[in-house]
């Protein structure tokens, strides 16, 4: 079909679609950067006015209440620590997983596959009843034990259909040359692999940054993330429209700039297991 | 040289402890909290075991039959919705043009960015008095909707926030399979006489069945998972309108504080997402290649 010479007014009127979706799938977004910029007044007289002079009261708000920091350190120590320990246990099963063949494989490898599903809500009752008994309630730890085991299904299985890839005799090669295990690894397997890598830590990552309802059962005033922070702006007498929306802007950063630079990758990740290629 | 029977659980071992400590331990352990009856703050001792008690109430409890109805509404609705949508966007823009690749950058923004700011940002545009799709309405003379004050477009709204979420991921996944249709079979069919309709309906379709289906299942998944959307856009209300097992859930648990009901609420919702995944995994094995030889 593509071979064919498109008319051109089919080409922008394919355009034409094409924006129009990518409006509405942005606009959204823009709206809530736009109203971040806007003072509480100008929030309740808007309706539709674009024009406004923008102000960023609402961040110098949120960013001066002292435990903006903490919350700030706590989502990124979080984020970034569940990240890599969920990567590395994630590489080394999906290596196991794609290398061996051993007696309780099947097993494993289908009860990893179903906990890949889990809902978080059926967790939340029966891990903050466990976490208060071991005294990891309000702890980070906590927060991030439990962020690795619910990322680690769908990150082995993401790395997996990449180590399968990788030509078993590469590794063969290398081990004859005289690398160890941990070498072949770091030296072959990697570098092939750098994409699932990528994807696999987006996908985590974004989970860890952005989860909610989990952190929100877990935490206290001290181990508080953003997006536990950015809810208690919602409250009995009403939202602070300004600073919630400041909040969610900052929270929502960071996803935004990995979906510009890895989008490919996520794609990759969104795509797996269901279409080849 | 055989590798001895101790070396795969090197690899899988320290994956393996996380996951049953922390997901599959979790999980047995609603289970069995289901058979009791425990308050938060009160020691685990003074749970008072009830067997089937809390089970057969949950069976019998109105509020959890209406949450199962909303539920299986929400994504009944949701995921029609979404696969129709992105079947027939796929189809009608499918073929390479130029940028394609930015354009689906930005067509997973929605899913990319936090639940909470997806919620936030839809309860605004709902709002009855700022929102802007009230001042769209009031453009055209139409009065001002309090959107997310009653129950049937409360119901709406939540419909549209995921609409708008997850609408672009099954354009994405149907773009990719129809990228890898034969073209020369859609040659065939256009030599033999096909019309659009024919080798749409006939061909193309027929052809990515297989994604089709598996897509369905990963959003109809998921759809039983939302919780932090409604969390924020709604809250479950007005009254219990907008309440999904997932939120109550929650509600049981951390607001009424009966865990144990919570816990055996947690297993049915448990129970119906665990089939439909079992259902998607006979579908899209990744051991499956493997099986054959």
């Amino acid at each position: 079909m593509s071979t064919q010479k498109r008319h051109p007014a089919l080409v922008v009127s394919h355009y034409g679609a094409l924006i129009f979706l990518a409006i509405v799938c942005v606009a959204p977004i823009v709206l809530m950067f736009a109203t971040s910029l806007k003072l509480q007044t100008q929030i309740f007289n808007s309706g539709i006015n674009f024009i406004f002079t923008p102000t960023l009261q609402n961040y110098r708000d949120v960013l001066g209440e002292g435990s903006f920091t903490r919350y700030l350190t706590n989502s990124l120590l979080v984020g970034v620590v569940s990240t890599l320990i969920t990567l590395v246990l994630g590489c080394m099963a999906a290596y196991g997983l794609a290398r061996f063949r051993f007696k309780g494989r099947k097993t494993l490898a289908y009860t990893t596959l179903l906990l890949r599903t889990v809902p978080l809500a059926v967790l939340a009752v029966p891990v903050f009843m466990i976490w208060s008994q071991a005294g990891l309630i309000n702890s980070l730890w906590g927060l991030i034990l439990l962020y690795v085991a619910v990322n680690l299904p769908f990150a082995i299985w993401l790395l997996y259909g990449f180590i399968l890839q990788v030509p078993q005799e590469l590794e063969e090669a290398a081990a004859i040359d005289g690398c160890g295990p941990i070498q072949v690894f770091y030296k072959v397997v990697l570098p092939l692999i750098k994409p699932g890598i990528a994807a696999a830590s987006i996908f985590t990552f974004r989970i860890a940054w952005n989860e909610f309802i989990l952190a929100l059962v877990l935490t206290d005033r001290a181990t508080r993330t953003l997006p536990v922070a950015a809810s208690l702006y919602i409250t009995d007498i009403g939202v602070d429209w300004g600073k919630i929306m400041a909040l969610a802007s900052l929270i929502a950063i960071p996803p935004l700039i990995f979906t510009f630079i890895a989008a490919r990758q996520i794609i990759t990740g969104l795509t797996a297991g269901a279409v080849k290629g | 040289m055989r590798t001895p029977s101790w070396v795969p659980w090197v690899y899988l071992g320290p994956a393996v402890a996380v996951m049953a400590a922390a997901c599959l331990y979790p999980l047995l352990s609603a289970l069995q909290l289901g058979f009791y009856d425990w308050s938060m703050g009160t020691p685990w001792t003074a749970a008072k075991w009830v067997g089937l008690d809390a089970f057969a109430a949950a069976f019998k409890d109105a509020a959890v039959w209406r949450s199962l109805w909303t539920t299986l509404m929400f994504a009944f609705v949701c995921v029609t919705a979404e696969m129709v949508l992105g079947i027939a966007l796929a189809l009608s823009l499918e073929g390479t043009v130029r940028g394609m690749a930015f354009f689906r950058t930005l067509f997973i923004l929605p899913m990319m960015i936090a639940p909470i700011a997806v919620g936030l940002i839809w309860r605004y545009l709902f709002d009855a008095q700022f929102g802007l799709l009230n001042a769209i309405l009031g453009v055209f003379g139409a009065a001002p909707v309090g959107w997310l004050a009653q129950e049937h477009t409360a119901f709406i709204a939540i419909v549209i926030a995921d609409i708008w979420q997850w609408t672009p991921f099954v354009f994405i996944m149907m773009i990719a399979a129809l990228a890898n249709v034969d073209g020369a079979v859609l040659e065939a069919a256009r030599i033999d006489g096909a019309n659009w309709w024919q080798s749409t309906f006939r061909v193309k379709l027929p052809m990515i069945m297989h994604v089709i289906v598996i897509t369905l299942l990963m959003r109809l998944i998921d759809a039983f998972r939302v919780l932090e959307v409604i969390y924020i856009l709604t809250f479950g209300g007005p009254g219990d309108s907008t309440e999904i097992l997932s939120l109550h859930i929650y509600k049981t648990a951390f607001v009424s504080q009966r865990l144990g009901s919570a816990a055996a609420i947690s297993v049915l919702l448990l129970v119906v997402v665990a089939a439909l995944s079992w259902f998607a995994l006979r579908l899209s094995n990744p051991l499956k290649d493997e099986e054959r030889t």
